[in-house]
Parts: structure tokens; C-alpha cells; sequence
């Protein structure tokens, strides 16, 4: 017999909440609360404004972009026949696995003055020099925007492939059989119905070109994240770079509401999500060719044109990369990454089973609350986590010298801990996310059933709810790994003493030009991403 | 007291994870600005010599601050930087202690060291102008002001001006000139970029033979650099370096150096590494392995940097430098140098 | 002792009252029947005697067994109740054996194998063991959650929708082998459902309920033939009322003249009253002469549903279609509606 009374287990939830909030909190605090001596009244005078319009404008022009990747690819995917559609269905999510700064210095190799497409069209045409003829740059906010686009098209994609496939095709015939070609149908029909798809979608590549680091600062375009990196590290003002930082959570907030803005129309649109694949559009002729060259091509420029160019480098320089230094950052991304996705995928289940036991607009608020960080660049939560764990660490070590004990050291700040608190602020919400929308498929009469046969929630939870979202915690954890892998700003800044990864080595290469060294690592990235995701699906298909 | 206990335990745990070289005894932790391959070679000299086993964290941007933060349960021992100005500010910041040491008086002139050597420089180098060698030829009158003249538009290629290298020479532009002549340099300078500023030194260096501009800005030991790398040796080649200013201030000088931290928990291994590193051996090194002017006396100039040939340097006191840094980067910001 | 004693229970949340002080008791080896329309609390109920529902006030016992009251709150796991739901429940990553026998995990091996036969084979599907949920109809897979409850050995059944799921003809023959299979192992149960024709066919007694009361418990009989209030009645079936006056202790004046009563009338001479009449208490015969007009005729098989106009107001009537003489009705016909006699059921206006 159990009592009415309060359960611990309520308290962890907030617990994980509360740790996972603490940086924004710290952020907002220490903006508001210290003076940093007009810093900040400064830079508002100077360059703010044309930080805040290029940001606004990048992120404009990597969502605009995405567009037209994603979208065509989603429609050929989800609802036309043509060869290789069952391929490229999982393909087209592979380049989440590129970090977009290494398709950046790619690209820039090949297309500079010195780089072999300028070379190839001047021994053609007998060009001299730079002056003979116009080529783009690419290092500028056009360049990065595409650049960044066809690293992040691909969440786009795949929740335009899942809004394409749930619409009923009752729908497309009926719109073709009231006379509309087959692209008038999908623009009056498909369209409007996914627009709320399109809205989630937009909202995260959003926040991720206003995270990207290392790609506007490789191509010198000024967003307020490399504002944010520079205040703090060249003008030493950590007040100040928290007050930008405030700036740009301002801009998220805008961000979230509008997309939670457009979910609320979800419901209206939602159909019920019966898959028809007999009826897909036949593509034949031009068509068919039009959509073999638009999605290979698109794979080609984001996936396989970087891996050959890297594969090029690393094997020419493989003697050079092949070192010590390397296997021990490979290492050192790995174990981390792992660790950070196992933690991500604890903390998903702590929130998500939480909610489900105790459903309710508390629970509720946990989970978007823990998802918070999701939304805030590495470079911002770099700068939330130090505040705090900074502190935390001088107050146990006055606390352990006044018990007589020896000092401590930076336990918290100064270790790794700190590298995967970080991690997790930023990562949590995707594995919260991935288990949230596996856990609302298992129907709560399941739970029910179980708790009336004798099992308490813990072991209903064990036998029945883990089984069923295997698949989804599988996906969460691959996810967050590829994320962890890839992530750099919050890892140039947080890493402890001796510490590198394969990211952070690859950037010191590249802020060096020397990119014929930074292939091999880079390369471990990519694969490393590629083999879990790639073994990961074949697995689930092969269930499904 | 079972809790205080088992906490205690935690902690104790946690902090040997943290980081366990920290108490060790014979080891030296070395903040750096400078990228470790241009160290090592010198730390692995010392650590023969001496067995002292030398970690260097090594970033580009930050370390400071971080030091900042750490306060006194900072494990650094050395602060290395690149710059004079990240020198300068570690002193200011109070995040530096004395070193008395006869040997480091003795090797390193008083116009290089810090008052009661909070700072020591170990190199020196010049920023100079490359000016490219099919296009312009040597130019051994020209000056920094020159790049704001208007025969100068689009010709011009430099990495950011947020960059310690540029803040300090506009910094001693200011000293020299004022803060309103500087701006008016800044902004001329600005209207000559052939590119938006980006890179490094070295990409300057190759944009010139690329044909992008026609001179650039950039370290003196980075053409050393460049000329022994296989694949950069054709871009050294197509530039000439020059001493700027030669017929007026001189050419601007800037240090790289090294600073006892506050709180150095290693402090006698930090000192004998200062020591070494103002010593002959290492100050051979500097100047053989990467082309940097050594700030010892009587220690002789690697052949490739001798072959450039003497120069007139602005001796303008570092400090007078470091003193108009604040002011350098409002400048930047002000005319918007880098957007 | 009764198998399920509800006492004084009510439930509220977000400031809507859901239950209202309800009483309820379920005697041994009783099935009764939760019927109502959706909202009424009929689910609620079900839910707060399964542990389901923990904002509750009020006092549930099950053999004596004290499950809920204002100290204690017993977990759905100790109540050993057997639950079946509309979607069936079954788990979806266990096969039939392995559903069955999850709440067996204590149990010896061959005594699992022993038990989950024992139920298989008493809904009739001892071959599907190593099947998966997926590979089974719905009315199998329905038949295979009753043997996982079973399986259980609890003290009480209860039934959300069970059968609203299957398709007509399977629905009936599930329901009355399922009702078959209780009473044999003497098992009490509560059913919820909206459809009246499940609750006749499966209950012993029916619970109709509304806004969070329990309005009338009785035999499906005497619900549909003696409704306490006019809601039951329109529930329980198509219902013509007619205005009537007591004239005395045993007749009424109507538009069908004066009516007595096979019983003693209560009210008082003069007072006005409802008076219900079914369909069938309504009988029809053609006649030229006939005051009453035909307005609309449904043909329903075995019977014609005729729409009547009679003195000012529509009476739904029916006419059986054995007969060889088979009358058919057509709009516009002139007819002549008397009132058979019944028990009359009045409302008070």
C-alpha cells in the first residue's frame, strides 16, 4: 500500500532541467547584472547593427537555399518512380554527417585563384591573371549561405519526405483530377498541407546557420556568433559577450515562437498518416533525367565531391597525418561523443518518462525546457557553462581548505566535465525529441495493460516501453553522436588542458591553410558519422 | 558526517580526473599563444636537459581570459605568447608575478623585459610589407602610410584587423600619430583592400602570387616559413619583403614573450625554463628553426634572415604600444575594418 | 461480500465536475454495464477502480479489500484487476505465449506453459501461441487480452469498449462467448460502452450514466420498460409521449381517449403527466376514415417504421412484416393508431 505522498523521483526531472537551463540563465544574468564599462554601448555604436543584419541575412539565404535543395528532393523521394529513389531516399541524409566548415574549405580550395577550376578555365581560355575575367568568391555571405545550406538541407528534407509521405495521395489524385498538372498539384495540394513541416524545418537549420562557427569565420563573415567569439577572447569582456549572447537568444526567442506558432496550426492540417506508395508519380523522358541529375548532383556537390577531394589530400599526405596525435584526437572524439549521447539519451528518458507518468503542463514545460539549448550556439553555451561551473569550483575549494583538506583544482571547469555538460546543454534536445516522438506511438492502454497485470511504472517501463522505442533511442543516440563528433566552437573553448578533437584539430589545420593536413582528420569525422548512421538504417529498414 | 565524507570522496575522485598533472613535481604547464610546432623543438631541448616534462595547452584565442577565471586554481605556469600586446595585458591584469633572475637579466636587454620581469620577450620580428615580385619588384622606400594612398586602391591584401599583429601596429600608428591621423590611415587603408580581410599571413602571401593584390602585410618569419615548405616555396617566390618606414620611424617591431603566472604551482621548473629560453641554445633555435630576430645579443641571425638585410626598427617603447590597444580595436571597430 | 463497492466517489479535474458522489456496488459473479454517451464519466469510473485515476475522493473496495480512500491510494499493480481496452493492448514485441504469460513472471516454467494453455484454450486459440499480435484478427487478438487478464487471476474484469473495434457480426458472437466464459469462472465484471445492444447482450444489469451520476441501475428489461426519467427512456429506445390528465385512481384522459392502467395511479385527479409509449405499444390500421396521416415510411426488413401525424404531433410507430397479408404503408395514407395495452411509465412535466 502506498501513501499519497510526495515522490522523489518527481525531482530528478527539474533536477536535469534545471542543470540543462543553468547557462542561459547565467547568461542572461551576468548581461543584466554587471557593468561591463560601455563595451557594449560601444560596439551598439559600431558594428552591432551590421553584425545583427548579417546574421539575419545569412540565415535568410541558407533557409531560401535549403529550400530549393530539399524540397524538389523531398517530392521525387516521397512522391514520384524514378530509378534509385529507394537509394537516395538514404542518401539524401547523409550529409548530416558533414561538418559544414569542411565542406567550406573544400569548396575554397577548389574554386580560388590557385585552385584547379580557376586553373582548368585559364589554360583554356588563356587568361593571365585575376583581372581577365570575373569568377565568383566564395568567401562571402552568398558562399557560406550556400555552403551551409548544403550541409543542413537535409533536415529540411526529411521532415518534408515525412509530410509528403502522411498527406493522403486521395488528396494529389483529387487535385489532379480536377485538372491540375502534376507540379500544379503539388504547389496547390502538397504544399500548403506541409507547411508546418516546413516551418520546423526552417526553424532548425535557422538556428543552426546562427550557431555555425567555424564557416563564417573561415569565409570573414561577420554574425553575431563570431562577434560573441571575438568580444569576449580579443576584447577580454566576458560581460559584454554575454550581453551579445542576449542579443541572440532574443533572436532565438523569436525563432521558437514563430515555429511554436505555425505547430499550433498543425493540428488543423494533420492528416491521418496512411502511407500510399502505390500511387506514386512515374517519372519517364526528361523528367526522369531532370530528377536523377537534381538529386545526384545535389549529393554529389554536399557528400561525394568533399570526400574525394579530402580522400585526394589524405592520401598524399598520409605519412604526414598519419601520427600519434591523430589516433589519440580519434579517441578523444569518440569517447566523448559516446559518452555525451548515452548521458543525452539518460537525460531524454528521465524527462520523457516523466511525462508520460505524470502527463501534465509541468511535465510539459520540462520538456521544452530541457530542449532550450538545442537553440543556443556552442559559442553561447561555452560562455553559460563557465560562469557557473567556474564558481561552483572556487566555492568547493574554499569549502574543502576550510575542512582542512587540500585544494581541489578546477574539478569542474578545469575537466572534462565541463566539455560534456556543454555538450549536453546543446545535444539533449535531440535525443528528448527522437524519444518523445517514439514514445507517443506506444499507446498508453500499453502501459495501462501492464501496470493491471502486476508490473509497477519502473518495470513497465522496462519491458514494455524500452522494447518498443529501441528504434527511437537507437536514433537519438546515432544523432547525438554525429552532432558530438562534429561539434567545434563549444569544444575550442571548453576543452581541458592536453585535450583535442578531431574537430578542434582539424580547425587549428584549417585557420593555418593548410588543408592537405586537415584532410585525414577531417575524413574521420565524416566517416565515423557516416558508419554508425548508415549501419543504423539499414537495420531499421531491414525490420521495417 | 558520513555526507561531508562521501562527498569528499566524490570530489577527491573527480579532481584526480580532472587533472592529474598538476602537483606532479617535475613538470611545467605552458599557456600558448604559439602554436606547439613552433615551440616544441625548443621544449624538447629543455626536457632533455633538464628532465622536466614541459605541457603546453595551446589556442588561438582565450587563454587569458581562461586564466582569468581560473584565478588561483589556475594550473598554468607560463603564459607564451605571440604578441606584445597579450603580454602587456597579462601583466596589467595583474595575472603575472616578478621573476628575479640574474640570468634572465643578463641574456635579455631591459628594453625588452617587463618591470621586475613580470614580461620577457624571447623574439623578436617586423611586420613587413611583401610587395610582389613579377608586378612591383622591391620596394624598399615604401611605408605604412603609403597603403592609404590612392595609388594603392585595390592592391592591398591583409588578414584581419582585429588580429594582435594589425592591432598593434595601428597601435603604434596611434602612438606615433595621434588617434585622428590613425583613423584617417585606417579608413585609407580600408578603401585600398583588394579583398575583404581574411586568412592568415601566409595567404596574403599566396594571394599576391595569385594575382589578388599587389602587396600585403605579414610577419617577417613567415616567408622563412614559406621558403621551406615544398608546397609554399612558390609563393615566397613571388614576393619580394620589405623594411617599411626605413626612411622615417622605422619598421614596426613586435615580441613574442613569456610571463610567470600568479598562481604558477610550478614555479622554480617555470623560472629554469624562462632561463632556458633566454639562453643561447634556445635563442639559436628561434632564430634557425623559425626565422625570428632572437633578442639575446650575439646570437647569429639564421642565413635566410640575414640575407634580407639590416634595418632601421621603430623604437618607440613597447609599452607606449600596448598602452593604445583599447584604443586600436574601437578604431576597428569605428571605421568597421573588417566588414 | 460484493465483488466492487464504490462509495460516495467523486472526481474533478480542471474545475469540471466528472464524477458526483457516485454510489455503485457489483454483487459476486456479476456483470454489469457502464452505459452512457461519451463524457459522461462512464471511462473515468472504469479508470479510477483500475488506479488509473489518482485526483479522487470518495471510497472503492474490492472484496473488503480497501483500494482507494481519503489515506490510501493502492497502485494499479497490487489490485489485481484485469483490464481489457478498445485497442486491445496487446504488446505489440511479445508474441501470444509471452503476452500472456507477463504477468506470470514469477512462475515456473512448466507452470507458465500450464497456465497460458489453460486460457488459450478456454478462448478457443490454443494454436496461436507463437504468433505475434499483428498476425491475429481483431476479435482474436481481443480473445487473447481477455486470456492475458485471465491469465491474471484477478478479482474484477473490467471493460472499456471492448467490442467497439470488431465488425457487427463478429462483435455479437464475441460478446456472447466471452459472457459465457465469466459466468463460468464466475467472474465479476465492469463493461463500459455507448452502444445499448452491447449492454443487453452482455450485461446482468446496466448502470446508465449521465454527467457524472449513475441515473438508473436495473435489468436491461426494466430499464427500457420502466425508465426513471424521461433521459433513460429516449436512451433506452424510440419513445413517443403524449400528454395525459388523471381522471382517477385508474384512467387517464388522452388524444386516444380515456386509457386505464392495469395498476393503481399515484397522482392526483386533474394533475397533467407524460405518458411514454414505445413503437410497439402503438398499433396501426388503415382506414379511410382515419384521423391520423402517414408522413414518412422506412422499410427496415422485418418491420416498417412509419411516421405518423395524429392530433397535432408525429408518433413513430411499427408494423411487423410477417404476415402474409403484409400491409404496405405509403405517405399520405389516412390510418387509425390505438394504444395497446402495457404497464404505463408517466413523467412528472
Amino acid at each position: 500500500m502506498i501513501s499519497k505522498s510526495f515522490n522523489l523521483y518527481k525531482l530528478l526531472p527539474w533536477v536535469v532541467t534545471c542543470i540543462l537551463l543553468s547557462p542561459i540563465i547565467a547568461i542572461v544574468l551576468s548581461a543584466f547584472v554587471i557593468d561591463d564599462s560601455g563595451s557594449f554601448q560601444h560596439l551598439l555604436d559600431t558594428v552591432l547593427l551590421t553584425y545583427i543584419s548579417n546574421t539575419l541575412l545569412l540565415i535568410l539565404c541558407v533557409v531560401l537555399f535549403s529550400i530549393c535543395f530539399a524540397m524538389p528532393c523531398a517530392w521525387f523521394v516521397a512522391c514520384c518512380e524514378f530509378p534509385t529513389r529507394r537509394t537516395l531516399q538514404w542518401v539524401l541524409m547523409l550529409p548530416l554527417a558533414m561538418p559544414p566548415y569542411i565542406i567550406a574549405i573544400v569548396y575554397t580550395d577548389l574554386l580560388d585563384f590557385s585552385g584547379p577550376v580557376q586553373r582548368t578555365l585559364r589554360q583554356l581560355f588563356g587568361w593571365q591573371s585575376a583581372n581577365d575575367y570575373y569568377f565568383p568568391d566564395i568567401r562571402t555571405l552568398l558562399g557560406a549561405s550556400v555552403i551551409l545550406a548544403l550541409a543542413l538541407f537535409p533536415y529540411l528534407y526529411l521532415l518534408l519526405r515525412g509530410a509528403f509521405l502522411a498527406q493522403s495521395g486521395g488528396l494529389f489524385q483529387a487535385a489532379r483530377s480536377l485538372g491540375l498538372s502534376p507540379l500544379r498539384a503539388f504547389w496547390r495540394v502538397s504544399i500548403p498541407l506541409s507547411r508546418s513541416a516546413m516551418a520546423v524545418g526552417i526553424s532548425l537549420i535557422a538556428m543552426e546557420t546562427l550557431g555555425d562557427f567555424a564557416t563564417v569565420n573561415y569565409f570573414a563573415v561577420s554574425t553575431l556568433t563570431t562577434a560573441i567569439y571575438d568580444t569576449w577572447l580579443e576584447l577580454g569582456s566576458l560581460t559584454t559577450a554575454a550581453k551579445i549572447s542576449s542579443v541572440m537568444l532574443l533572436v532565438l526567442v523569436i525563432l521558437i515562437s514563430l515555429e511554436n506558432y505555425s505547430r499550433r496550426k498543425q493540428k488543423v492540417y494533420q492528416r491521418n498518416g496512411s502511407v500510399s506508395t502505390d500511387i506514386r508519380f512515374v517519372l519517364t523522358g526528361w523528367k526522369k533525367w531532370g530528377a536523377l541529375t537534381f538529386t545526384w548532383l545535389l549529393i554529389s556537390l554536399s557528400l561525394f565531391i568533399p570526400i574525394a577531394v579530402l580522400l585526394y589530400y589524405a592520401v598524399h599526405y598520409f605519412a604526414e597525418s598519419l601520427n600519434d596525435d591523430l589516433i589519440n584526437y580519434t579517441i578523444n572524439s569518440l569517447w566523448l561523443a559516446f559518452l555525451v549521447a548515452i548521458l543525452a539519451l539518460a537525460v531524454a528518458l528521465v524527462v520523457n518518462f516523466y511525462q508520460r507518468l505524470n502527463p501534465g503542463l509541468g511535465a510539459k514545460s520540462a520538456v521544452r525546457l530541457s530542449s532550450l539549448g538545442y537553440a543556443v550556439p556552442g559559442t553561447v553555451v561555452a560562455i553559460g557553462v563557465l560562469i557557473p561551473l567556474t564558481n561552483i569550483d572556487l566555492w568547493l575549494n574554499d569549502l574543502f581548505i576550510s575542512w582542512g583538506l587540500s585544494s581541489l583544482g578546477l574539478v569542474l571547469s578545469g575537466s572534462l566535465f565541463i566539455l560534456v555538460l556543454g555538450y549536453l546543454v546543446r545535444f539533449s534536445a535531440i535525443a528528448v525529441g527522437s524519444v518523445d516522438s517514439s514514445l507517443v506511438q506506444v499507446s498508453p492502454s500499453l502501459d495501462l495493460a501492464s501496470r493491471t497485470l502486476g508490473h509497477g511504472p519502473a518495470k513497465t517501463i522496462w519491458r514494455v516501453n524500452l522494447p518498443l522505442i529501441k528504434k527511437g533511442l537507437l536514433t537519438a543516440f546515432i544523432l547525438v553522436f554525429i552532432e558530438a563528433m562534429k561539434e567545434l566552437p563549444a569544444a575550442l573553448l571548453l576543452r581541458p588542458f592536453n585535450f583535442e578533437t578531431l574537430a578542434t584539430y582539424v580547425y587549428q589545420f584549417v585557420s593555418d591553410e593548410m588543408i592537405e593536413y586537415a584532410a585525414l582528420p577531417a575524413l574521420m569525422i565524416i566517416v565515423l558519422g557516416l558508419i554508425p548512421f548508415i549501419v543504423v538504417n539499414n537495420m531499421l529498414e531491414k525490420r521495417s | 558526517m558520513s555526507i561531508k565524507k562521501s562527498f569528499t570522496v566524490l570530489l577527491a575522485g573527480a579532481s584526480a580526473l580532472a587533472s592529474s598533472m598538476s602537483y606532479a613535481a617535475e613538470e611545467v604547464n605552458v599557456y600558448s599563444y604559439r602554436q606547439p610546432f613552433l615551440i616544441e623543438p625548443m621544449m624538447k631541448e629543455f626536457t632533455a636537459e633538464t628532465g622536466i616534462k614541459v605541457n603546453i595547452l595551446f589556442a588561438k584565442k582565450g587563454l587569458i581570459e581562461r586564466i582569468k577565471r581560473e584565478g588561483k586554481l589556475s594550473t598554468a605556469d607560463l603564459m607564451l605568447t605571440s604578441d606584445f600586446s597579450r603580454l602587456a595585458l597579462f601583466a596589467k591584469d595583474g595575472l603575472a608575478q616578478p621573476v628575479a633572475s640574474d640570468i634572465l637579466n643578463k641574456n635579455i636587454p631591459s628594453k625588452f623585459r617587463g618591470k621586475e620581469n613580470q614580461w620577457v620577450a624571447l623574439t623578436s620580428r617586423v611586420r613587413n610589407i611583401y610587395s610582389s615580385s613579377e608586378r612591383v619588384g622591391p620596394a624598399p622606400k615604401i611605408t605604412y602610410q603609403d597603403l592609404a594612398t590612392p595609388e594603392f586602391k585595390g592592391k592591398v591584401c591583409m588578414r584581419s584587423g582585429k588580429h594582435p599583429y594589425n592591432v598593434s601596429l595601428l597601435a603604434s600608428i596611434i602612438a606615433h600619430e595621434g588617434e585622428a591621423k590613425a583613423k584617417v590611415w585606417l579608413e585609407g587603408l580600408k578603401a585600398n583592400l583588394a579583398r575583404k580581410p581574411q586568412g592568415n599571413d601566409r595567404g596574403q602571401v599566396k594571394a599576391v602570387k595569385d594575382g589578388v593584390c599587389d602587396y600585403a602585410l605579414g610577419n617577417s618569419y613567415y616567408l622563412g616559413k614559406m621558403v621551406n615548405d615544398p608546397k609554399q616555396v612558390s609563393w615566397a617566390e613571388a614576393v619580394n619583403i620589405n623594411f617599411p618606414n626605413q626612411a622615417t620611424t622605422g619598421s614596426h617591431l613586435n615580441v613574442s614573450g613569456i610571463s610567470l603566472a600568479k598562481y604558477s604551482p610550478n614555479k622554480e621548473n617555470a623560472i629554469k625554463l624562462m632561463e632556458f629560453l633566454s639562453g643561447d641554445v634556445a635563442q639559436q633555435m628561434y632564430a634557425e628553426i623559425n626565422f625570428e630576430y632572437p633578442v639575446k645579443e650575439n646570437v647569429q641571425l639564421s642565413k635566410l634572415v640575414a640575407s634580407w638585410g639590416t634595418f632601421k626598427a621603430d623604437d618607440i617603447a613597447l609599452s607606449d604600444i600596448a598602452a593604445q590597444h583599447e584604443a586600436a580595436i574601437k578604431l576597428l571597430d569605428e571605421v568597421k575594418f573588417d566588414l | 461480500m460484493s465483488a466492487l463497492d464504490i462509495q460516495n466517489l467523486s472526481c474533478s479535474y480542471q474545475k469540471t465536475t466528472v464524477l458526483e458522489a457516485l454510489n455503485l456496488t457489483l454483487n459476486d459473479n456479476e456483470i454489469v454495464c457502464l452505459l452512457g454517451e461519451s463524457g459522461c464519466g462512464k471511462t473515468t469510473l472504469l479508470r479510477a477502480v483500475a488506479g488509473l485515476q489518482t485526483e479522487l475522493s470518495g471510497k472503492i473496495t474490492i472484496q473488503q479489500k480497501t483500494l482507494n480512500d481519503h489515506k490510501t491510494f493502492m497502485p494499479p499493480e497490487l489490485r489485481k484487476i484485469g483490464l481489457i481496452f478498445q485497442d486491445y493492448a496487446l504488446f505489440p514485441h511479445l508474441n501470444v505465449f509471452d503476452n500472456v504469460a507477463f504477468s506470470l513472471a514469477k512462475m515456473s516454467k512448466t507452470e507458465k506453459q500450464q497456465r497460458v494453455q489453460e486460457v488459450l484454450t478456454l478462448v478457443q486459440l490454443a494454436d496461436m501461441a507463437e504468433r505475434f499480435p499483428h498476425q491475429l484478427s481483431g476479435g482474436q487478438q481481443q480473445r487473447i487480452a481477455i486470456a492475458r487478464a485471465l491469465a491474471y487471476q484477478p478479482d474484477l474484469m473490467l471493460l472499456d469498449e471492448p467490442f467497439s473495434n470488431l465488425d457487427q457480426h463478429v462483435r455479437f458472437q464475441l460478446i456472447h462467448e466471452i459472457r459465457q466464459l465469466f459466468k463460468q469462472r464466475k467472474m465479476s465484471a465492469l463493461f463500459v460502452t455507448h452502444s445499448k445492444e452491447e449492454g443487453f447482450a452482455f450485461a446482468d444489469r446496466i448502470a446508465l450514466m449521465q454527467a457524472g451520476k449513475i441515473v438508473q441501475i436495473d435489468t436491461a428489461q426494466k430499464l427500457y420498460r420502466q425508465p426513471n426519467t424521461v433521459y433513460v427512456a429516449n436512451f433506452m429506445g424510440q419513445a413517443n409521449y403524449i400528454n395525459v390528465e388523471v381522471v382517477d385512481k385508474y384512467s387517464y384522459q388522452t388524444c386516444f381517449g380515456l386509457l386505464g392502467s392495469n395498476s393503481v395511479i399515484e397522482q392526483q385527479a386533474g394533475q397533467q403527466l407524460r405518458l411514454l409509449l414505445r413503437p410497439e405499444h402503438i398499433a396501426i390500421t388503415p382506414d379511410l376514415n382515419g384521423e391520423a396521416v402517414v408522413k414518412q415510411v422506412d422499410f427496415q426488413g422485418a418491420l416498417q417504421q412509419i411516421t405518423v401525424d395524429f392530433s397535432g404531433q408525429e408518433f413513430i410507430v411499427r408494423h411487423s412484416n410477417h404476415s402474409s397479408e403484409c400491409l404496405q404503408f405509403n405517405i399520405g395514407d389516412k390510418v387509425v393508431l390505438s394504444v395497446l395495452n402495457h404497464d404505463f411509465v408517466t413523467f412528472e412535466h
